[in-house]
């Protein structure tokens, strides 16, 4: 067992785990904070993406032992209140998710995508998507939502 | 997943030393291919000693070389300006490695110490003539990479960094496996004052290699027509679902020529 102690969504907090908890699973499992998914047991789906001190990481292939001392943000931890995130608001705008599954994972890539790079053209969006898969959308509108999000967001 | 027990290391000697004492330790880097190997229980080490917290970080310019600790993750080598100004094609490799996740987590060190024998890095290292250096010793290029998944690090031994010198012109080349980003097959080509040389990573049986008669015919006259089809021999190279070794050896010399171009 490991004492961990990190700032998930503004809240600190200190918890014992046994050395083997992915940091997806103490999100999911300990915090109860279930909005962050688990869709591929490869690392490849993007599902579980959360934020890491400000960057993208998969929670899924992370230990939360590693994660000690960090800063964490999930899906939970972006909206304003009852305000969305711009890019919460941009994908229920512009239709970016159809069964959701995949939602959380791209909106917390695609928040990093933003406010790394104002300028992104269509390209470098699905380019910088390469982690994250959706099974429904056929990506088309998750774009356009990350483009409407990036000029909100400007 | 097995159980197994978590420590970071505040230090080389402390991180060796519990490898040394467990009795099936690894060193965690980036954790990007460990981690999901042991999730799929290909791996089952009873104790993880992670290096985070060993300062095994920073990227310099040593005059004729680039010197990049080992903990460097693929983002900051890809967004490195040392690097973009000095060895641009190693900024360009990083920066097509995996997705933007694995470039937040995964590192030079950890890529190298597995020597996938589809990794970009390997290539890198091949093609520039780079050393390994660990807490020990300094290894070249050819004496570390020993084989597929293989290399002559010793059990308890730490990549620190690793130090490239710098070529007059170099490129790197991949075509990536759809899926997994991986290579298929990925051609790094580097021209030295004195010679040309080209590594080939995706397609070797035995991992990384350098493709001698390319080399050859680059040292010769280096441009792209100096590579003509049929140069390169299908003999060892990898046959798998993703392509066969015919096609492996076609897409050599196809990616050979683009990394040419691109030096140009
Ligand atoms: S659950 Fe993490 S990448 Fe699929
Ligand atoms: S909306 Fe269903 S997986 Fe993306």
């Amino acid at each position: 067992m490991t004492n961990i102690s990190m700032n998930v969504n503004g809240n600190g907090l200190t918890h014992e785990v046994p050395d083997n908890t992915l940091l997806v699973t103490f999100l999911r499992e300990t915090l109860g904070l279930t909005g962050t998914h688990v869709g591929c047991d490869t690392s490849q789906c993007g599902a579980c993406i959360v934020h890491l001190n400000g960057e993208s990481v998969k929670s899924c292939s992370l230990f939360a032992a590693q994660v000690d001392g960090a800063e964490v943000t999930t899906i939970e931890g972006i909206a304003n209140g009852d305000k969305l995130h711009p890019m919460q608001l941009a994908f229920h705008e512009n239709h970016g998710l159809q069964c959701g599954f995949c939602t959380p994972g791209m909106v917390m890539s695609a928040i990093e995508l933003v406010t790394k790079n104002k300028d992104l053209t269509e390209r470098e969006i699905r380019e910088g998507l390469e982690g994250n898969i959706c099974r429904c959308t056929g990506y088309h509108n998750i774009v356009k939502s990350i483009q409407d999000a990036a000029v909100k967001m400007s | 997943m097995y159980s197994t027990k978590y420590v970071k290391a505040k230090d080389l000697s402390i991180a060796a030393s519990i490898v040394t004492d467990a009795e099936d330790g690894k060193f965690l880097a980036g954790g990007m291919t460990l981690i999901p190997t042991m999730k799929q229980r290909l791996a089952s080490p009873d104790c993880l000693v992670d290096l985070a917290g060993c300062g095994l970080t920073g990227i310099e310019d040593e005059g004729a070389t680039i010197r990049i600790g080992a903990m460097s993750r693929h983002v900051d080598v890809a967004e490195s300006a040392v690097i973009q100004r000095e060895i641009p094609a190693i900024a360009g490799l990083a920066s097509q490695i995996g997705d933007r996740q694995v470039r937040n987590r995964g590192t030079i060190g950890g890529s190298l110490a597995n020597n996938d024998p589809s990794a970009c890095y390997p290539s890198a290292l091949l093609g520039l003539g780079g050393t390994i250096h660990t807490q020990n010793r300094s290894i070249v290029a050819e004496d570390f990479l020993t084989g597929m998944f293989e290399t002559d690090l010793d059990e308890e031994e730490i990549i620190i960094a690793i130090s490239f010198p710098k070529p007059d012109k170099a490129a790197y080349v991949k075509f990536p496996n759809p899926a997994s980003r991986y290579a298929m097959v990925g051609v790094f080509v580097a021209k030295f004052p004195d010679e040309v040389r080209v590594a080939v990573t995706g397609a070797g049986e035995d991992g990384v290699f350098r493709a001698s008669n390319l080399e050859a015919a680059l040292n010769e006259n280096f441009n792209a027509e100096a590579i003509v089809d049929g140069s390169v021999s299908s003999d060892d190279l990898m046959s798998d679902i993703h392509a066969s070794a015919e096609y492996r050896a076609h897409l050599i010399g196809e990616m050979t020529r683009r990394a040419v171009v691109a030096c140009e």
